[in-house]
């Protein structure tokens, strides 16, 4: 989320900050952020990456023939985003295929690791999120009329449609087209952000001595319902990338 | 008083998540209907059950941003 500043209230005995976990701050000593400042978020996307090297490269170092465990868990997502890739945007879309599993993997496993009590979550600040939407989303355009030129444009024009329905269905189009990185890149960090702040609201209420029991219950509940969330939403964000690929790369309906 | 009125925008924001929530509910349901009458051809469509869902999900993630602003960046 963006950053928020939040005075701090004292009043009563509940004290609630659930947006605090979301504050960019510098990761050493004090000062103001700058765009050279190693924050929080820096330092939590720098283990992300190193945990995806663990388990990508070095896990896999070995080539086995019979994989370790470590190594199953990297075929088993490579086999799926390829499996996903050819079945929704075809077979000429696996080219891409580096772009979209490094996106995949990079969101699950931020996701995953921002679970972990007192971590930062980078998928939950729309700057993060924005960049893979949008930054994909340019890339797919541009691809699109790399690939077909002028005729590209046909995806908007529906040529099954009545003659004078298509100048209207066509402004639909472009509108839903234009919308697409917007709900892409909020959907992630606004799911992201929402379960971590379900998440301290919880534990806020645990503080209270009468609500605690069934606060730490609903902790538990909701935490797994995050871990749900945190691999949905990677599915889902990889997915749509797919479908958005799909459109540039076969534009005609 | 400007203050309160925002946190009053807040709520009825709120109301978005319970509209989100009942269009999640026909997703899932009307996903189940299908593949409960044609078990077999349940597996292929999962992909876009999620799709579905997402973009179910996302309209009421918008309202709680939308009370979110309200709450702290108005």
């Amino acid at each position: 989320m963006t950053q928020v500043a939040i005075e701090p209230e004292t009043k009563g005995g509940l004290v609630f900050h659930p947006l605090d976990q979301f504050i960019v701050k510098p990761a050493f000593g004090d000062g103001a952020v700058n765009w050279y400042t190693v924050t929080n978020l820096t330092v939590w996307m720098g283990i992300i990456l190193l945990a995806i090297f663990a388990v990508f490269v070095l896990g896999s170092r070995g080539r086995a023939i019979i994989p370790s465990r470590v190594q199953s868990i990297g075929e088993l997502m490579y086999g799926f985003i390829y499996k996903m890739i050819e079945d929704i945007t075809g077979k000429d879309g696996v080219k891409y295929f580096p772009y979209i599993m490094t996106l995949f993997v990079f969101i699950l496993f931020a996701n995953f690791i921002a679970l972990i009590p007192m971590s930062y979550s980078p998928t939950s600040m729309i700057a993060v999120t924005a960049t893979l939407g949008f930054g994909s989303f340019v890339a797919i355009t541009i691809l699109g009329f790399v690939k077909h030129g002028a005729s590209f444009l046909k995806l908007f024009w529906m040529s099954d449609a009545p003659l004078f329905l298509r100048p209207i269905i066509a402004v639909i189009e472009v509108i839903s087209y234009l919308v697409r990185p917007v709900s892409l890149s909020i959907r992630l960090g606004g799911n992201i952000a929402a379960g971590h702040v379900v998440l301290k609201v919880f534990a806020g209420f645990a503080a209270l001595a009468v609500a605690s029991p069934a606060a730490i219950l609903g902790i538990i509940a909701i935490y797994g319902l995050e871990v749900l969330v945190a691999g949905i939403q990677a599915y889902v964000f990889t997915i749509l990338i797919c479908v958005y690929l799909k459109d540039a790369l076969h534009p005609h309906h | 008083m400007e203050g309160e009125l925002a946190h009053i925008g807040a709520g009825l924001a709120a109301i978005g998540s319970g509209f989100a929530a009942i269009g999640v509910g026909n997703v899932a349901g009307n996903y189940l209907a299908g593949a409960l009458r044609n078990p077999s051809a349940a597996a292929g469509q999962t992909a876009t059950l999620f799709i579905g869902l997402a973009f179910a999900e996302a309209l009421g993630i918008f309202a709680f941003l939308v009370s979110l602003l309200l709450m702290f960046a108005v």
